[in-house]
């Protein structure tokens, strides 16, 4: 099942009974949104009803071309791109070949292997474990990154980590004020200045203030940019430049926010900040529409960059640790 | 990146010189690859499905199956069938006889609609119209702030309710206020909404029943995938919109999306969205689109961009110039000033078709270009007109004067020598040849 925050933070210190206590808060969960892997669920069938997709509950007949068909129609109706979906059908091929696959049900079971094994890149884990440990947030326009920084900064309060915000977004009008609504919100500083000013300068005032307040966790704000846009990339190297000068190996984690409903650019998303900035981790938002998000498998399978965490929704809750085998089954199961 | 379907095309049926005639085999293997690249595309497979299925049908036809050049043909056949397929021609807002004419802008979270918005009434600005902008999106952070900033840049009034909670109420009176102070045109920014969402499509509908808008626009993410389908069909059953604002169109996706949309719901794009400046804005042209499809390249918005800012005397004086060798480094600078109008270089190359890829893949570092014009600019007007004087002693004073160094400034000028070179084998008639490759790149 899915991982507890605990297990994705690695710097957190588990207190005593606080597994119970997670275990519960995710009981709570459950009851009030019906669940992550339920609404995806839920998603899926709603798709199904207004499209009629391939999604069918007859995906598995017998072995033969169709299958492979569906099989494809599926993989590529989920955005998950021509050559992960030609690499997945293949090693599905041979494996009935082999004898591997008989049964609807070990059909099943494969693919969720084949899918598994491709998630199965980098480290799961957010590390949170320096003091401070900075966090960069980067991505394409309107992916999600301030609503993802607020969630973040929720669940690392809920960890009992002190947590720093920087509105180093200076460009769009009015992504201060967003940021400092989620500060708010959470109640975490957030370190600002007038809009236009030099990101790299807020991001230097936010490490400051983080030293002075002994905050465990910064967690920067970038503004959204086109990965073909060179100075604007230049400018993000300038500010994880800017953060390496202050902290030695920071930033720890570098989040790239890809939203799911992104087709194949999101590969090139994923390779020209990754060259920029060096991508830890991918967070996939807006998972609670129709879309499957299979760009997250064409990224992991390409670049072997790992999926970290999901957005199913605004709440602040609705941010959710990642899980292949969840996300393989949402995918395809009836 | 992967290749243009053309040249891919190229690659499978070639030119048929000396080879017998084109079999059903071959056909199939162009098709395939026309799938592939449309689904790489993100159109909806689908929408490929039919798309394909026709256009083999007509590459089966004599026009192919004779010609000399059919991997030319079948290229030809695509972009036609992907201009039919995305609209005739660009079509425009539809204006109320009785002002104000009202727009709703509807779509997802992320996909751009407060800055379309705003590009859309500076767009009509620009048209002399008189619109105001309306923020009825009460659920995003800041999101009324960001519209109110975007007006305050355009000196365009924005109506709100301070802490209003309700988006119908704020429409209803946002409009009513147009109405008092003559705008003609009232743009209504709705909060993103998930298309699945019944709460907020809900209210939607409710706008829609109390302004009646003239005009419903979806606003589309160019890098949209195949759920792009799910969300069109949904918004129109919902609000049945009119047309599609294409965005973010400034990135390099191929927006088969918008193919996508137009196919399912038959609701034609009508502007597209290109830059982070709030002028990136205009119609949409269907053809440019199939051209971007097929990664055929967009000469004619680079055509558009080039007449938009240059000015034809000008140019002409120039090509005098040219011919006669007595381009100096003054009209150098001019010429990279009016190019650096159309937008950042890189940009440009992709519109370029048979620009080899290791060109257009050269990343240009828009500060070469800036450190090129502060070295020209640190030259005299003399030595401007007459590179020859530019001895050693000038050298370092330029350098020093634009903040470079003595090397920098000894290769801009070797280069405009080279360049110079070359435009007087031009206009002798001599053929072009050896055109430094670096000519564009940084490093000056």
């Amino acid at each position: 099942m899915t991982r507890s925050w605990h297990e994705v933070f690695k710097g957190v210190d588990e207190p005593a009974g606080a597994a119970e206590a997670a275990e519960d808060a995710v009981g709570e969960e459950k009851e009030k949104s019906g669940g992550f892997f339920k609404r995806l669920k839920a998603g899926l069938a709603k798709s199904r009803k207004n499209m009629q997709q391939h999604m069918s509950t007859v995906m598995f007949d017998k072995l033969d071309a169709e299958l492979w068909e569906q099989l494809e129609e599926t993989l590529i109706f989920a955005d998950c791109g021509v050559d992960s979906t030609v690499a997945i059908v293949d090693r599905m091929e041979k494996e009935a070949q082999e004898g591997l696959i008989r049964t609807r049900e070990q059909f099943y079971e494969r693919l969720e292997a084949a899918l598994v094994d491709i998630f199965a890149a980098g480290d799961y884990r957010i590390d949170v474990s320096h003091h401070p440990s900075v966090i960069l947030v980067v991505g394409v326009n309107g992916t999600g990154k301030t609503t993802t920084i607020g969630k973040i900064a929720w669940h690392l309060k809920r960890e009992g980590m002190s947590v720093v915000l920087a509105a180093a977004d200076t460009f769009r009008a009015a992504a201060i004020e967003q940021l400092g609504e989620w500060g708010e919100r959470v109640g975490c500083p957030v370190i600002r200045q007038e809009r236009g000013s030099d990101p790299g300068a807020v991001v230097y005032d936010a490490i400051s203030a983080a030293r002075s307040r002994d905050a465990d966790v910064v967690i920067v704000d970038t503004a959204g940019r086109l990965h073909t846009q060179v100075p604007l990339m230049e400018e993000l190297k300038k500010i994880h430049r800017v953060i390496g000068k202050q902290i030695e190996g920071a930033p720890h984690e570098t989040l790239l926010s890809v939203d799911a409903t992104t087709g194949q650019n999101g590969l090139t998303q994923a390779r020209l900040f990754s060259e920029a900035v060096d991508v830890s981790g991918v967070v996939l938002t807006k998972l609670d529409g129709t879309a499957k998000g299979g760009i997250a498998v064409a990224i992991s399978h390409e670049l072997d960059i790992p999926i970290k965490l999901i957005g199913v929704g605004e709440q602040l809750e609705d941010l959710r640790p990642f899980d292949a085998g969840d996300f393989a089954r949402a995918l395809f199961e009836d | 990146m992967f290749d243009t379907l053309s040249d891919k095309l190229q690659d499978v049926l070639g030119d048929l010189k000396g080879q017998g005639s084109l079999t059903e085999d071959d056909i199939n293997k162009a098709m395939r690859e026309i799938r592939l690249a449309l689904l790489e595309a993100d159109v909806n497979f689908k929408v490929v499905k039919h798309f394909v299925a026709s256009v083999k049908e007509r590459s089966l036809g004599a026009e192919v199956m004779e010609s000399l050049t059919p991997g030319q043909q079948v290229v030809k056949i695509v972009h036609e069938e992907l201009s039919k397929l995305m609209g005739a021609a660009s079509t425009k807002l539809s204006f109320s006889p009785r002002p104000p004419t009202v727009v709703l802008m509807v779509g997802l979270q992320g996909s751009g609609k407060t800055t379309a918005c705003a590009k859309l009434a500076k767009h009509l600005m620009s048209q002399g119209k008189n619109p105001t902008l309306i923020a009825a999106d009460i659920y995003r952070p800041a999101a009324i702030d960001q519209l109110q900033t975007l007006g305050e840049q355009m000196k365009i009034p924005v109506f709100t309710i301070d802490g209003g909670d309700d988006a119908v109420e704020i429409a209803r009176r946002g409009v009513e206020a147009a109405v008092e102070s003559g705008r003609d045109v009232a743009i209504i920014d709705t909060a993103g909404r998930l298309h699945i969402d019944e709460e907020l499509m809900a209210e939607l509908v409710d706008i829609r029943a109390r302004v009646k808008p003239h005009n419903i626009l979806l606003v589309l993410d160019s890098m949209a995938g195949q759920d792009a389908v799910n969300v069109a069909e949904q918004f129109q059953e919902k609000v049945d919109f009119d047309g599609v604002i294409l965005t973010k169109l400034d990135g390099d996706a191929r927006g088969g999306a918008a193919l996508s949309v137009k196919a399912v719901t038959g609701k034609p794009i009508k502007f597209a969205s290109t830059g982070e400046k709030l002028n990136a804005f205009d119609y949409f042209h269907p053809d440019r689109m199939a051209s971007r499809i097929l990664g055929m390249g967009d000469v004619l918005t680079l055509i558009e961009k080039a007449q938009a800012t240059v000015d034809e005397k000008k140019a002409r004086e120039l090509e005098e110039k040219m011919r006669k060798a007595q381009f100096t480094f003054d009209d150098f600078l001019e010429q990279m000033q009016n190019m650096r109008k159309m937008g950042p270089l890189t940009g440009m190359l992709s519109m370029i078709p048979g620009i080899p890829k290791q060109l257009k893949q050269t990343q240009i570092d828009e500060r070469e270009l800036d450190r090129v014009e502060a070295i020209i600019c640190s030259m005299t007007r003399e030595e401007r007109t007459t590179p020859d004087i530019i001895n050693g002693s000038r050298r370092k004073r330029i350098a020093a004067g634009s903040g470079t160094n003595v090397q920098a400034v000894n290769q801009l000028i070797n280069r405009f020598k080279q360049m110079q070179k070359m435009m007087k084998q031009l206009s002798s008639g001599k053929k072009m040849q050896n055109i430094p490759p670096d000519l564009l790149k940084g490093g000056y």
